[in-house]
């Protein structure tokens, strides 16, 4: 009756010869490496990317321990880190000899050393989280509604637009709050332009207000539009993470939305955070307006009643400036900035590209203002600054701005930056921020590993005299346990933390439960007097239902943790809940199989080794 | 090698009272510490700034102190952590304050009074998140005993499920007394450990449950009391020696976890020794005092309920 199938057999002999190669990539440890990846969409990095990464190491005369291609880039392994450190800054010469515009991230990285068979089975070793490999976490939140009003400014440039171009005379498109208002002179007018606007802007609501002396229109934005700009901007913001991220050289950030409106970005490795931060947290957004030079306003402006449709901003350098509400342009529009030098001054200056809209409504702009001042402003949380207020000699064409004034060289190259890593859509706040030295994190590494061991060693220890022959198998069982778990988290690559390496502890701990509970079971039959084979049969039966029983109740306080949990938590929650599964299956299939090879095959079993069972008195037999 | 060696049952049940009775009073006491004292919320839950710092020689916390106050910071705490190398300073939110260049404002103002300290860790939590942390743990502990309860329910009957509720929920309660007795810090792996031994110790609960049933079914001629008590007298080995190897892993993680797993492992420690406790001794009881008997397993059949129990012999 203790027989399985050989197909069970064989089920589990494939379950643990899978369970051994996915666990093996994690002995082999990291070697470090250097990724060479594009910087830029455009840029793909392919096999002659690789062939110039082994001359030019060649040529430095840095040896190393093979080049790799693959879809994150060009990697190369190097012996330690000294060459690694040698070896980044070769490449990062060679691969972009211009610190300021970098077409490729080269950036150190480390690799698994496990072998190229085992890659290639996609059998990689455990994804560490940043609490054990160091690193920076953050999460950002986005301004939802910051997204909404930058939209509703640009949709009120365009409506004027619409409006000119249908020659109807308007008195003000005016944002006030999350909705636009517009004023006519008439009824009539206002109708029409009802039509062109609900035309031409089909995310806006448009709806009459205002008596027939004073009619106006006031739009807003539908909800399904609201949506959708709320999801662009996620987006949006996402992309140009990616592209700051970039330019700061991490070999594998994750950049991810978790949430309506969050954004979770972990630089593996960075140790520089007071950069990273800056590059993150800035949201800075280029704005061309029109400057007010009305003779007075600005004193009525200074006096605290700046006049309608007006701010009030500094020019760099401390002068104040009147500058229209309206935005003439936004970085949105822009193609390409670069640092370099004015002409004539040789000041610093950032020379700004357009795209084609953004450089006719330039041109249309500036012919149309000739001798009047434009601001180019630098929004950077929610809060502007006139980096310059030029006055426009000449209508300008083809796209081609330049600003300059009072900027450092420095200064330039860091509004280039900004400018060209693309505008966020909607500004963000670091709601949540967590760095990891990398000491702190081989400890943690240490500190989980030691635990396990020496748990898993006492538990270990304690079943075998207890059980003798019963306890060895339930400590292969729970040997195999963790084998599949390890290989299951390895497979999934699902991300291993501190917490989850205590799951990993804790569900050893419980998983031994079901086992206890069989071996008990066991002797308890035999303590009623039934014969070996039938009290190994009949305990197994019995102890199933408990098992599962006990299971189901923790995995439903593990799925609890899943769903609510974030961060560490989550770490805890997956790798506990993954560790329930593979606990049913080690300690009921895999330990009656070993129990059934022992065992199942005598067919005269007198004896089994499960430690003293211990018969009381006739008096009190036990009762079932 | 077997420990128990129990020749009869024994008789928790005529002790139900005073047992119900040291819950009932370690249970205030914990509510009361709950409240008085109240837990001591780490940063994650509260909001604010934590950074840690390791110096090669032991810190002069003094020093420290004396570097923050010079900065302009306020209400920061300063303690060494696991270590005397190791240094925790806390920051609590502040409404203007640039939080994402404290880390570095702190470490300038170490290195001007304190130098040699290396960062090793910083976090900050923002007030929105904190908020949000708490109340997902609080619906995660809710969802963790509604779907405990439904299960149960569905696997036995009411009773059970509520005893067994019941007395888990009294498990936790007193885990948060001694966090908040002793000020330990709360933190979300906290909140973790005790949630995981909530759905660990509630299996304790089944198994003695599913004896209890078991034994009304196949025994007959047994008053209430001592069903259960032949339940939990042939459960007992079992009970100590898989909640006795769980202890062994958590121990191993209190002595080699380091200060991070420390809470986490001690959540646990309490967790596993209350729950042994109320599962068998507090739920039980209370399956007890809610009025199981016989007639709810087998064909309806009229037995004394509650009958008194004398001297539980098998």
């Amino acid at each position: 009756m203790n027989r399985y199938p050989l197909w069970k057999y064989v089920t589990v002999a494939i379950a643990l010869v899978l369970g051994f190669i996915y666990t093996l990539p994690n002995f082999f440890g990291e070697s470090p490496a250097v990724q060479v990846s594009s910087a830029k969409a455009t840029l793909k990095v392919d096999q002659k990317t690789e062939a110039r990464v082994a001359e030019t190491l060649k040529a430095a005369g840095v040896a190393h321990d093979g080049i790799l291609l693959d879809f994150n880039g060009v990697k190369t392994r190097f012996k330690d880190t000294d060459t690694q450190l040698k070896a980044k800054d070769i490449l990062e010469k060679t691969f972009n000899p211009d610190a300021s515009d970098p077409q490729y991230v080269v950036a150190l990285n480390l690799l698994s050393a496990s072998p190229g068979w085992l890659t290639s089975l996609h059998a990689l070793p455990m994804y560490l989280g940043l609490d054990l490999r160091g690193g920076v976490h953050f999460l950002l939140q986005v301004d939802m509604k910051g997204a909404l009003t930058k939209r509703l400014d640009s949709t009120s440039a365009d409506i004027r637009t619409v409006l000119r171009d249908k020659s109807l005379r308007h008195g003000g498109v005016n944002r006030e709050g999350d909705r636009i208002v517009i004023r006519f002179r008439d009824v009539e007018t206002r109708d029409k332009a009802r039509y062109a606007i609900a035309d031409s802007q089909p995310d806006l609501q448009v709806v009459d207000a205002g008596d027939a002396s004073e009619p106006r229109l006031v739009a807003t934005l539908k909800p399904q539009a609201q949506q959708k700009i709320g999801e662009f901007a996620l987006k949006q913001n996402i992309t140009t993470l990616h592209n700051r991220i970039n330019e700061l050289g991490v070999a594998e950030p994750v950049i991810q939305q978790q949430g309506q409106d969050r954004i979770v970005v972990q630089l593996p490795g960075v140790q520089d955070t007071a950069k990273a931060k800056d590059i993150l947290g800035r949201t800075a957004t280029l704005e061309i307006r029109m400057v007010d030079d009305t003779p007075g306003a600005l004193d009525a402006a200074l006096a605290g009643n700046p006049p309608f449709g007006t701010e009030l901003y500094n020019e760099r350098g401390g002068q104040p400036l009147l500058v229209k509400k309206q935005v003439v342009l936004t970085g949105d529009r822009l193609n390409d900035a670069q640092p370099g030098f004015d002409n004539q001054t040789q000041e610093p200056a950032v020379h700004l590209n357009l795209d084609s809209a953004g450089a006719r409504i330039f041109k249309d702009v500036t012919r149309e203002n000739v001798g009047k001042r434009m601001a180019i402003l630098l929004i950077e949380k929610g809060k502007g600054e006139v980096i310059t207020a030029p006055v426009i000699r000449t209508e300008i064409g083809g796209g081609r701005v330049q600003i300059s004034g009072r900027m450092t060289t420095a200064e330039a190259n860091d509004t280039a930056l900004l400018l060209r890593a693309g505008s966020l859509a909607a500004p963000m706040d670091i709601v949540e921020e967590r760095t990891i030295g990398p000491s702190l994190g081989a400890e943690n590494i240490k500190k989980g590993f030691h635990s396990t061991m020496w748990g898993f060693a006492a538990i270990a220890v304690f079943m075998i005299l207890y059980y003798q022959m019963f306890g060895v198998v339930s400590v292969l069982a729970l040997a195999s346990n963790l084998l599949f778990l390890v290989a299951l988290l390895s497979l999934l690559q699902a991300t291993l933390t501190l917490p989850g390496i205590a799951a990993i502890a804790l569900t050893l701990g419980m998983a031994i439960d079901a086992n206890v509970l069989i071996n008990e079971r066991v002797r308890e039959e035999l303590r009623a007097g039934m014969p070996p084979q039938a009290a190994i049969s009949e305990g197994y039966e019995r102890a199933f239902g408990t098992i599962l029983d006990s299971n189901i109740t923790t995995l439903i306080a593990g799925l609890a943790l899943l769903i609510f949990g974030s961060g560490p938590v989550r770490g805890f929650a997956v790798v506990h809940c993954l560790g329930i599964l593979t606990s049913i299956f080690s300690s009921v299939v895999v330990s009656r199989a070993l129990i059934n090879l022992i065992y199942g095959r005598q067919k005269k079993l007198a004896k089994v080794a499960i430690g003293q069972v211990w018969k009381p008195g006739v008096a009190a037999g036990a009762k079932n | 090698m077997e420990f128990f060696r129990i020749k009869k049952d024994i008789p928790f049940m005529r002790h139900a009272l005073t047992f119900n009775v040291i819950s009932f009073v370690t249970f205030i006491l914990a509510v009361v510490f709950l409240f008085t004292k109240g837990l001591h919320l780490s940063v994650e839950f509260t909001g604010g700034t934590l950074v840690e710092v390791k110096y090669e020689q032991a810190a002069d916390l003094e020093k420290i102190r004396g570097a923050l106050g010079k900065s302009g910071f306020s209400d920061y705490a300063v303690q060494n952590f696991g270590s005397s190398q190791d240094v925790m300073i806390r920051l609590p939110l502040k409404g203007e304050q640039n939080t994402s260049q404290l880390g570095e404002t702190i470490m300038k103002a170490l290195e001007a009074e304190a130098p040699g300290a290396a960062l090793s860790r910083v976090e900050f939590v923002g007030p929105q998140v904190g908020k949000e942390l708490a109340e997902n743990g609080a619906m995660a502990l809710l969802l963790v005993i509604v779907g405990i309860v439904i299960y149960l329910a569905f696997r036995f009957e009411w009773r059970f499920s509520v005893s067994a509720i019941i007395a888990n929920l009294h498990d936790v309660v007193i885990i948060l007394g001694f966090f908040a007795f002793f000020q330990w810090e709360f933190s979300l792996s906290v909140l973790a450990a005790v949630l995981a031994v909530l759905g660990y110790s509630v299996n304790e609960s089944v198994v003695v449950f599913d004896r209890v049933r078991e034994t009304f079914k196949k025994v007959r001629g047994l008053s209430t009391p001592e069903v259960l008590d032949h339940a939990i007298t042939s459960t007992i080995s079992r009970t100590i020696i898989t909640h006795g190897s769980t202890q062994l892993m958590v121990l191993s993680m209190l002595i080699f976890g380091g200060e991070t797993l420390y809470y986490f492992s001690l959540a646990l420690t309490i967790g596993i020794c209350f729950g042994i406790y109320s599962s068998v001794l507090v739920a039980s009881p209370l399956v007890m005092w809610l009025g199981v008997s016989r007639e709810q397993f087998v064909k309806p059949k009229k037995v004394v309920e509650g009958a008194n129990e004398e001297g539980a012999v098998v």
